[in-house]
């Protein structure tokens, strides 16, 4: 399929597995128990679960930054999973993350220009520092930033401008692919909404495909084209999102769909649905 | 309101700091048995009303005016031997984070009973009998083995439950649930949600539930008090406040969560307008209250 | 607390128009411990400095009629002596003086060896971790298992006795502290999300180390100078005070309370003024670490 940019097949990943002359033996907590993800150009793929579903382990594999245990993941191409270090570097321009809390994503000591400038110089993307700077400033205009930022550091920013500032980062190298993790979470409703629609709008102008990781299947499903439900380290469930929600077919999702409260008057919902207890339970000695 | 077990009113607080207004004027009845909701945006005011509640109140901020009457009594002007009866103790809490709120080098058992010793007097003995019972109301399995575990050893939603536990322990009239379902997954949320509501009914401990989740509220609360930079801005019925919000900036809040059942309408932040009216009204009526 | 949603500009408004040094400096200036303790250390260097200029008397020059002879403002005082003389008749303010360039060579050489040592090994062992951090903190602990003050007793006597093996001895006992701070602070800064940013826009692994992670130790790191450099006056003033430092024609510190120690019935003052001198230093050097570490942390400061 010329169309699908990132394709991770048997993906299997273990943490603090004790290694024997590197092969991994036993020990260590399998976290990824063979995905199989596809993400086409231009779509907007979800990626849905709870804690400790491995989504956020998940999103990182596909980027190349959590080792992979088993199976390979292809970027436009290329597997990355047997790539070095260096050789993956010129690749990582064109994949980009933006992160949940931009408080600790953002080098605390270095300044707003400095921190959007210079990947841009790193990957020759702009051809000065004058250069960087003028794309950055147009950049936030088309967001809505005051240029002021660039001199202040991140801390001296309101929450929302470094959402926004997260967000430049990623989208100001033009990748093919972003991955969005938990980025609107701990956000009110209305921020909520204008950090989505700003992305929505950015990802449609650049043609970006992008990985879109939530616990919140209705942000997911006003964002995403497609969904991969996740729990415990599988995929139970995928399809387009129209599908998954009218017709859900895995239990869980079942689950999942029906434990959103929604902001209307229902009197069964809270009674209704059979509760799951291993969930509860799960973590427990 | 006669018959209500808390009765706020036009409660005022000022940070110290930088001498901004946190509450302005805000008046909330809430009747006994009853959950209230308390919803609003960051920086709403919230969590200080939960706070001055729970006498909890940073130094940082000062109460200027207003009263807050519980079970008939000021808490005002209590003097603080009688306060210190009052909070947790007939007021409880149950707060946002369980992992955080549990010390993690104490067992359960002991933290459980801490309320019970303390306050009521019980020995060890009773004290720890009545903790199983109070982990058995709350539904969780295998009770003996939870009274020994470290927090560390026991889910979020586990150790949510036994927060739960701990706030109804000491029988309490009024419970502060501080965005307590906040940080859990949302289909451990629903257990949770259904567990507050049983227990409440039957022990007919009145809740103020503080949440941004409109949902939440929509689902679990029976009033609802909308807060915006320190003022009401709108309260009534649940089923008044969906069905029919009579302020713009009710009626933007609630259409800015995104609906999965609704999926046609989009994202829709709260408009720029709306914020800026709310907030010409503020200016205008502080500037009332200071001159007046 | 979160700010709500807005577009508008920061509540906390700094003047964008000065460069972010010059703030920066502002900021470590209104920390009244760095202000204050930073000061004395200042005029402490100055003194050193100057010593030859402002000192009122040779220290060495011994004037066996004027010996002994108690500070001013006391019986039997002489002008030009402010702080008295010793048993030889050398002026002890002079000494003092003179004392302070030896304090602070060895303060800020040895400080800043046992820094650069421990500091590189462990931003290392707490970056590239495997091996190299095995093998590293393996060292450190054998290194750490030797008695200190033996080790150092045991270098001069190899070295021979000095200002060079005094600040040796410093250097060589006491870099592991630096090290196992540093490999901590490196591990700890490593699991932030802006390693991984940073890893996600592809910059290779040192770079990484030395341009995000270094600039944000750098609080624990002059921090620990600060206090590093403490000790080291410390340390020097025992070498000295057992007779393994200078030789005993050049003043230091410790060397006249060793000396003070013995006519400290006749000449107290001998003994008070080193004493008193080295508590300021140490106290300040403490100060200015503690003023440093909170000045400098931009979250701990809000």
């Amino acid at each position: 399929m010329a169309d699908t940019l990132v394709k991770a097949t048997g993906i299997e990943v273990v943490y603090g597995a004790r290694r024997r002359f590197g092969r991994s033996t036993a020990g260590g907590n399998k976290v990824l128990h063979g995905i199989d993800i596809h993400i086409d150009r231009h779509e907007t793929v979800g990626i849905v679960g709870e804690s400790g579903s491995g989504k956020s382990t998940l999103g990182r594999a596909l980027l190349g930054l959590t080792k992979v245990t088993k199976g390979s993941i292809n970027f436009d191409g290329v597997d990355i999973t047997r790539l070095t270090e260096s050789r993956i570097i010129p690749l990582r321009r064109r994949m980009q993350m933006i992160f949940q809390d931009p408080m600790s994503s953002l080098n605390p000591r270095h300044s707003i220009r400095r921190i959007l400038t210079e990947p841009l110089l790193f990957h020759g993307v702009a051809t000065d520092k004058g250069d960087a700077e003028r794309r950055v400033r147009r950049f936030f205009d088309r967001i809505a930033l005051p240029s002021s930022c660039l001199d202040r550091a991140p801390h001296e920013l309101s929450g929302g401008q470094r959402q926004r500032i997260g967000i430049a980062r990623a989208a100001l190298l033009e990748p093919d692919f972003v991955l969005a993790d938990e980025i609107v979470s701990g956000l009110d409703a209305s921020t909520q909404a204008q950090t989505l629609n700003l992305l929505k709008g950015l990802t449609r102008e650049m043609g970006l495909a992008m990985a879109f990781i939530s616990h919140d299947l209705s942000v997911i499903r006003s964002v995403c084209d497609r969904v991969y439900v996740m729990r415990y380290g599988s995929i139970v469930e995928h399809g387009r999102c129209d599908d998954i929600f009218t017709s859900p077919r895995d239990l869980y999702t079942q689950l999942l769909i029906d434990a959103i409260p929604l902001p209307r008057i229902d009197p069964g919902w809270l009674n209704r649905g059979r509760i799951d207890d291993a969930t509860a339970v799960a973590a427990t000695i | 309101m006669t018959n209500s077990i808390l009765s706020i009113s036009d409660l005022s607080a000022r940070s110290e700091l930088d001498h901004r207004l946190i509450l302005r004027g805000v008046s909330i009845g809430v009747a006994p048995g009853e959950t209230m909701g308390l919803v609003g945006e960051s920086g709403a005011g919230k969590s200080t009303i939960a706070k001055a509640l729970l006498g909890i109140l940073p130094r940082t901020v000062r109460i200027t005016s207003g009263r807050i009457v519980f079970d008939g009594r000021d808490l005002r002007n209590l003097p603080e031997r009688e306060l210190n009866q009052i909070f947790g103790d007939q007021i409880a809490l149950i707060p946002q984070d369980p992992l955080t709120a549990l010390n993690p080098g104490r067992r359960i058992e002991g933290q459980l009973t801490d309320g019970l010793r303390l306050r009521r007097n019980l020995p060890w003995r009773q004290a720890r009998l009545r903790a199983l019972e109070l982990l058995d109301e709350v539904q969780i399995r295998d009770p003996e083995r939870v009274m020994r575990a470290f927090p560390h050893e026991l889910s979020g939603g586990m150790r949510q439950r036994i927060l739960i536990a701990a706030a109804f322990a000491l029988e309490p009239k009024l419970i502060i649930a501080d965005e307590p379902t906040t940080a859990l997954d949302v289909t451990v949320q629903k257990q949770v949600l259904r567990l507050m509501r049983h227990l409440q009914a039957s022990h007919h401990t009145a809740i103020v539930f503080v949440t941004h989740d409109i949902g939440v509220v929509a689902q679990i609360c029976d009033r609802v008090t909308l807060l915006f930079e320190g003022r009401v801005v709108e309260s009534g019925t649940t089923a008044e406040i969906l069905a029919a919000p009579k302020q713009p900036y009710t009626k933007a809040l609630i259409a800015a969560g995104p609906r999965y059942d609704r999926p046609e309408t989009g994202l829709q932040p709260v408009p720029d307008s709306v914020i800026n009216m709310l907030r010409a009204d503020i200016i205008a009526s502080d500037g009332r209250s200071s001159n007046g | 607390m979160d700010e709500a949603v807005s577009l508008a500009p920061p509540t906390k408004a700094v003047q964008s128009h000065s460069p972010r040094w010059r703030r920066q400096l502002k900021v470590l200036m209104s920390e009244p411990k760095v202000a204050g303790a930073g000061g004395f250390i200042l005029l402490l260097a100055l003194v050193a400095l100057l010593a030859p200029l402002i000192s009122p008397h040779d220290p060495l020059d011994q004037d066996l009629m004027l010996s002994a002879l108690p500070p001013a403002g006391f019986d039997g005082a002489e002008r030009g002596h402010l702080l008295g003389t010793d048993n030889l008749g050398r002026d002890v303010l002079s000494r003092l003086i003179f004392g302070t360039r030896i304090t602070l060579i060895v303060a800020v050489v040895a400080a800043g060896l046992a820094a650069l040592i421990g500091t590189t090994l462990g931003l290392l062992a707490g970056w590239y971790r495997g091996l190299v951090d095995g093998s590293i903190s393996r060292l450190v602990e054998i290194w750490m298992s030797f008695p200190p003050v033996l080790l150092s007793i045991l270098l001069v006597a190899v070295i021979g006795s000095g200002v060079t093996s005094v600040i040796a001895a410093i250097a060589i006992i006491d870099w592991t502290r630096f090290c196992r701070v540093i490999r901590a602070e490196t591990m700890a800064q490593a699991q932030q999300d802006y390693v991984l940013a940073a890893r996600a826009v592809g910059y290779p692994r040192l770079y990484i180390l030395l341009r995000e992670i270094l600039p944000n130790i750098m609080p624990v790191l002059l921090a620990l100078v600060s206090l590093e450099m403490g000790i080291a006056v410390i340390v020097e003033g025992i070498l000295s005070f057992v007779g393994l430092s200078v030789s005993s024609d050049t003043p230091t510190w410790g060397g006249m309370i060793a000396e003070g120690r013995q006519y400290i019935h006749q000449t107290w003052w001998v003994l008070a003024a080193p004493l008193a001198a080295l508590f300021a230093t140490v106290l300040c050097f403490n100060q200015l670490g503690e003023g440093l570490r909170r000045a400098l942390d931009p979250v701990l400061r809000r």
